[in-house]
């Protein structure tokens, strides 16, 4: 129903309120709040896991990530994300061409589906499957038959880090395609271009920036995916534990050095994320400001309010 | 079906999302509702309505409209200070505002359980103070502001930034004071992102699990939270138990959100 | 005097290099419209900031009704503003808008009710109270905006370029309208705009800039007969310029020669501003006359009850001559044709003139 996604702002200058703005007091007064309040709700935590991953010297650190269950995890998580963000990413682009070049019935509903996964909770998410593929789910048995397992294995994993994240990139590129409008592609259209020729000369280049942050936010979600995984994964060590399963099974046999450990990779991991995110915006600012009429079309504020506003 | 627009690629488009749709999302959503109505009416409202359920609904509605409504306040300050006001590492501090985007819930779970705890960095001294933060249900609000965080802010900044700085300059001359301004033209040109904000905060504190979990201490009709009810179900292979929970949980979201949205819809009417 | 500027100065720019205004000085009668008046650029809508206390002055001082204000904050001066953009309050009613400054200072509901209704009338959109900003058009909302600076009774009235987001016909429709109510209302104007049209037609002093400075002041006519420097020449009322020299006391144009200005030196550059109502048309004859040239008509353009002809002279220059429809129908002239062309008027400015 909601759309969650940070927005990609191109920061312009703005004529500033000037004389009839509060007084410095207030302004400081207000600024310091505010700090303290990200100090401590964002900063602290971001420290906490590299203090902790730390506690006991770098040795214990490295000691902790090359342990055999900790590099599976992270190979699990990588071939996870390696699946799954190509498979959105091809979903994405074919759902935003759909919803942003077409009029047809049924449009806001399909809207709404793709909203869908934000509003459910991730352990619902993962609790879907095991409905359908557990042992009496209604695929289960068909499954089980032929010695293929779904839950408690891989292939659920992957549903599962699939239906959480597939809106991500469908929903920035829609954002974009909108914003940026179907005059070019209709120009080469006419020109005589086929499909694939618009999309691989006209329309891939125009959003490129929006894939590559719905790309990299898709990522960092499918990586860190942990309630619907919980729930589907049946947390075996060494086969199906993704990192963010392996960080819960350290911590709760109490060895945080390995919990904390593995923890700052996913950190590290998103750090780049919001990276990343910084240079897209910077890269799309200066595009809007040095060629306004081609750089229009990333205007990605937030998605429209919830589906009730429909 | 009509179709707008002459470009190619409107059936394979329109037949691939569907298809993948279908596969992801309707038929899995559809197991869901067809095991919450093979339980029977009756079978399904003794478990929603089990004390223990109800408690852990009153700890994630509760907890997850406290959190919103305390990211909505300092949501709106932060970006206020983002937005009007320089300073040192603002760039830093805009981009830090997404780390509860971008960092795994497991994660944030762990650490802000280890910050809350009795001689962790935040919850000593506030043990000091005799609160207490983790393994109890404040710990479960903290969390969940942390979660909420960016949605506030996010919906308020683009507001704020193409607020036409004539209207303050306008009330200022007409003899507002500064609080007297933002009270009676600003603000009120914010209720609808602020509105949004609270709403997108609130669906995702209530569906919450990775971060809560560790935090909660997950104690039965104390701080176990509804998503946990239902893993515990599941564990114990009570797939009834735990569909008819999730259903009601998905329910009332569902609900609380259409009337959220019914009111900004109609607050955003009055002002054609 | 309402209000009286001193050698106000403000700059902008992280070292102040781009000056907004430098050392300005003028005084607005009261119960006057007062134009500030300008290219973009010159200042003026700046000037009129400082003066509503939306800027701080870097130097200088600014006196409403005798007091001086220059530190008070813009909220406790009581003028009233009005933006090119309206700045209505969108989300409240036509009522609460013109009500704001008077709920600010505690008036009773009654009192509120009463005030608005008796604006509205005056801006002549009675029973508007109910609705919304976004209902109305432009020129309504302007309307409005001003009964809203008018509810706090303000001792001066600024207006930025009040008409400048309107079309052109409703521009000229506000015009006349805020002439009359300025009338009844005999509150002390402050106008700034960019068009001299309307500075010309609303108001009874004129405040000229360019780039900061304040170039000449005075009654419309003032301005108009008697330029200070080239720049007033040139920017009301769109002369034709002739380049020459002085000879013997007069300013040589080669096609023409004028009364030079006093003490101008022999042999000095001189630029002389001829408007195109100065300078007439007439039928060839064989009669020499003083300052009348030969020339051949080259472009004819109607527009209304005027013509507008450009006509090349003998020397090569061009000219633009405007005279009403019914002369030149009279005399008959048409495109191509060799006519005289009487030179009645120019100011003449010494080339090295700084402004």
């Amino acid at each position: 129903m909601s759309t969650s996604l940070p927005p990609i702002r191109s920061v312009e200058s703005r004529r500033q309120v000037g004389v009839a703005a509060e007084r410095p007091w207030v302004r400081w007064l207000l600024t310091a709040v505010a700090l303290a309040f990200v100090a401590t709700f964002l900063v602290v935590p971001l420290a906490i896991v590299f203090f902790e991953a730390f506690a006991k010297g770098p040795a214990a650190y490295v000691a902790a990530i090359i342990e055999d269950e900790a590099l599976a995890a992270i190979r699990l998580t990588l071939v996870i994300a390696a699946i799954v963000v190509p498979l959105n990413f091809i979903f994405g682009l074919a759902a935003a061409w759909l919803l942003a070049r077409y009029d047809f019935f049924g449009k806001s509903i399909l809207l709404s589906l793709i909203d869908l996964p934000f509003s459910v909770s991730p352990v619902i998410s993962g609790l879907i499957f095991v409905l359908l593929f557990g042992a009496q789910g209604w695929f289960g048995p068909f499954f089980a038959d032929r010695g293929i397992s779904i839950i408690f294995a891989v292939p659920g994993i992957v549903l599962a880090t699939a239906f959480v994240t597939f809106s991500l990139v469908a929903r920035e590129v829609l954002a974009v395609m909108q914003a940026q409008g179907s005059a070019e592609e209709e120009a080469a259209f006419i020109l005589g271009a086929s499909g694939p020729q618009i999309l691989w000369h006209v329309t891939l280049p125009k959003i490129r920036w929006g894939v590559l942050y719905g790309v990299i936010l898709c990522n960092a979600r499918a990586m860190g995916e942990f309630g619907a995984v919980s729930v589907v994964s049946g947390h075996v060590r060494g086969q199906t534990n993704t990192m963010p399963l392996e960080v819960e099974i350290l911590y709760n046999e109490y060895r945080f050095v390995g919990a904390f450990a593995v923890a700052s990779l996913l950190t590290l991991l998103a750090v780049a994320t919001l990276v990343l995110k910084k240079i897209v915006e910077r890269t799309v600012s200066r595009q809007r400001r040095d060629a306004p009429a081609a750089g229009k079309g990333l205007a990605l504020a937030l998605p429209a309010p919830p589906t009730g506003a429909r | 079906m009509r179709t707008r627009g002459v470009l190619p690629g409107f059936g394979i488009t329109m037949g691939y999302t569907w298809l993948y749709l279908g596969v992801l999302v309707l038929i899995p959503l559809s197991a869901l509702f067809f095991k919450a109505g093979s339980m029977g009416p009756a079978e399904f409202w003794r478990v929603v309505t089990h004390p223990r359920t109800l408690a852990a609904y009153r700890l994630t509605f509760g907890a997850s409209a406290i959190s919103a409504a305390i990211n909505a306040v300092m949501g709106l300050l932060l970006a206020w200070v983002l937005v009007r006001y320089r300073f040192f590492g603002k760039s830093i501090v805009d981009a830090i505002v997404d780390l509860p985007f971008a960092l795994p819930t497991a994660v944030a779970g762990i650490a802000m359980t280890t910050a809350y705890t009795e001689h962790g960095w935040l919850g000593a001294p506030l043990a000091r103070l005799g609160v207490k933060v983790a393994f109890a249900p404040l710990g479960v609000v903290v969390v969940l502001t942390f979660v909420g965080l960016p949605f506030v802010v996010r919906t308020v900044q683009p507001v704020l930034e193409e607020l036409d700085p004539d209207l303050e300059e306008a009330a200022a001359v007409l003899g507002a004071t500064r609080w007297q301004a933002f009270r009676h033209v600003v603000l009120p040109m914010l209720v609808p992102p602020l509105l949004t904000g609270f709403t997108l905060a609130f669906a995702r504190a209530v569906g919450e699990y990775g971060s809560v979990v560790f935090i909660s201490g997950n104690m039965p009709m104390k701080t176990e939270i509804a998503p946990l009810l239902i893993v515990t179900k599941l564990e114990q292979y009570d797939y009834a138990g735990a569909t008819a929970i999730a259903v009601m949980l998905l329910g009332t979201s569902f609900a609380v959100l259409l009337t959220i949205n019914a009111l900004g819809r109609w607050s955003r009417r009055a002002h054609a | 005097m309402s209000v009286v500027v001193r050698n106000l100065s403000k700059r902008f720019g992280r070292q102040g290099e781009a000056a907004a205004a430098a050392a300005v000085s003028f005084a607005a009668p009261t119960g006057r419209i007062t134009s500030l008046l300008g290219p973009s650029g010159s200042g003026k809508s700046t000037v009129l900031r400082l003066i509503a206390g939306l800027e701080e002055p870097d130097e200088g001082r600014i006196e409403i009704d005798g007091v001086d204000c220059t530190t008070t904050p813009a909220r406790a001066r009581g003028v009233g503003f009005a933006f090119q953009s309206y700045a209505l309050f969108d989300h409240m009613t036509v009522h609460d808008n013109i009500g704001f400054g008077l709920r600010i200072r505690k008036a009773t509901r009654a009192e509120i009710d009463a005030k608005v209704k008796e604006l509205l009338l005056l801006v002549q959109l009675p029973g508007y109270e109910g609705r919304y900003p976004s209902q109305l058009s432009g020129g309504q909302r302007q309307r409005i905006a001003l009964a809203r600076a008018l509810a706090i009774r303000p001792k001066v009235l600024l207006l930025d370029e009040p008409f400048g987001a309107l079309d052109a016909r409703v521009r000229v429709e506000l015009r006349e309208w805020l002439a009359e109510f300025q009338t009844s209302t005999g509150v002390t104007t402050i106008l700034v705009t960019h068009d001299q049209e309307e500075a010309f037609e609303l108001s009874e002093h004129v405040v000229l800039l360019q780039d900061g400075k304040v170039v000449q002041t005075g009654s419309p006519h003032d301005l108009y007969d008697r330029p200070a420097t080239p720049f007033v020449a040139s920017f009301l009322g769109g002369a034709n310029v002739l380049r020459g020299q002085i000879r013997d006391g007069r300013a040589d144009m080669g096609s023409f020669a004028v009364e030079g200005p006093a003490g101008a030196e022999n042999g000095a550059s001189v630029r002389a501003f001829v408007r195109p109502q100065d300078i007439r048309i007439e039928k060839p004859t064989d009669q020499p006359m003083a300052n009348v040239q030969l020339a051949r008509v080259e472009r004819v353009t109607r527009i209304g009850g005027s013509v507008k002809l450009a006509v090349r002279l003998g020397t090569g220059e061009s000219v633009t001559v405007q005279m009403a429809k019914t002369e030149i129908d009279g005399l008959g002239v048409e495109l191509g044709d060799r006519v005289m062309v009487d030179l009645k008027e120019a100011k003449v400015f010494v080339e090295d003139y700084t402004i």
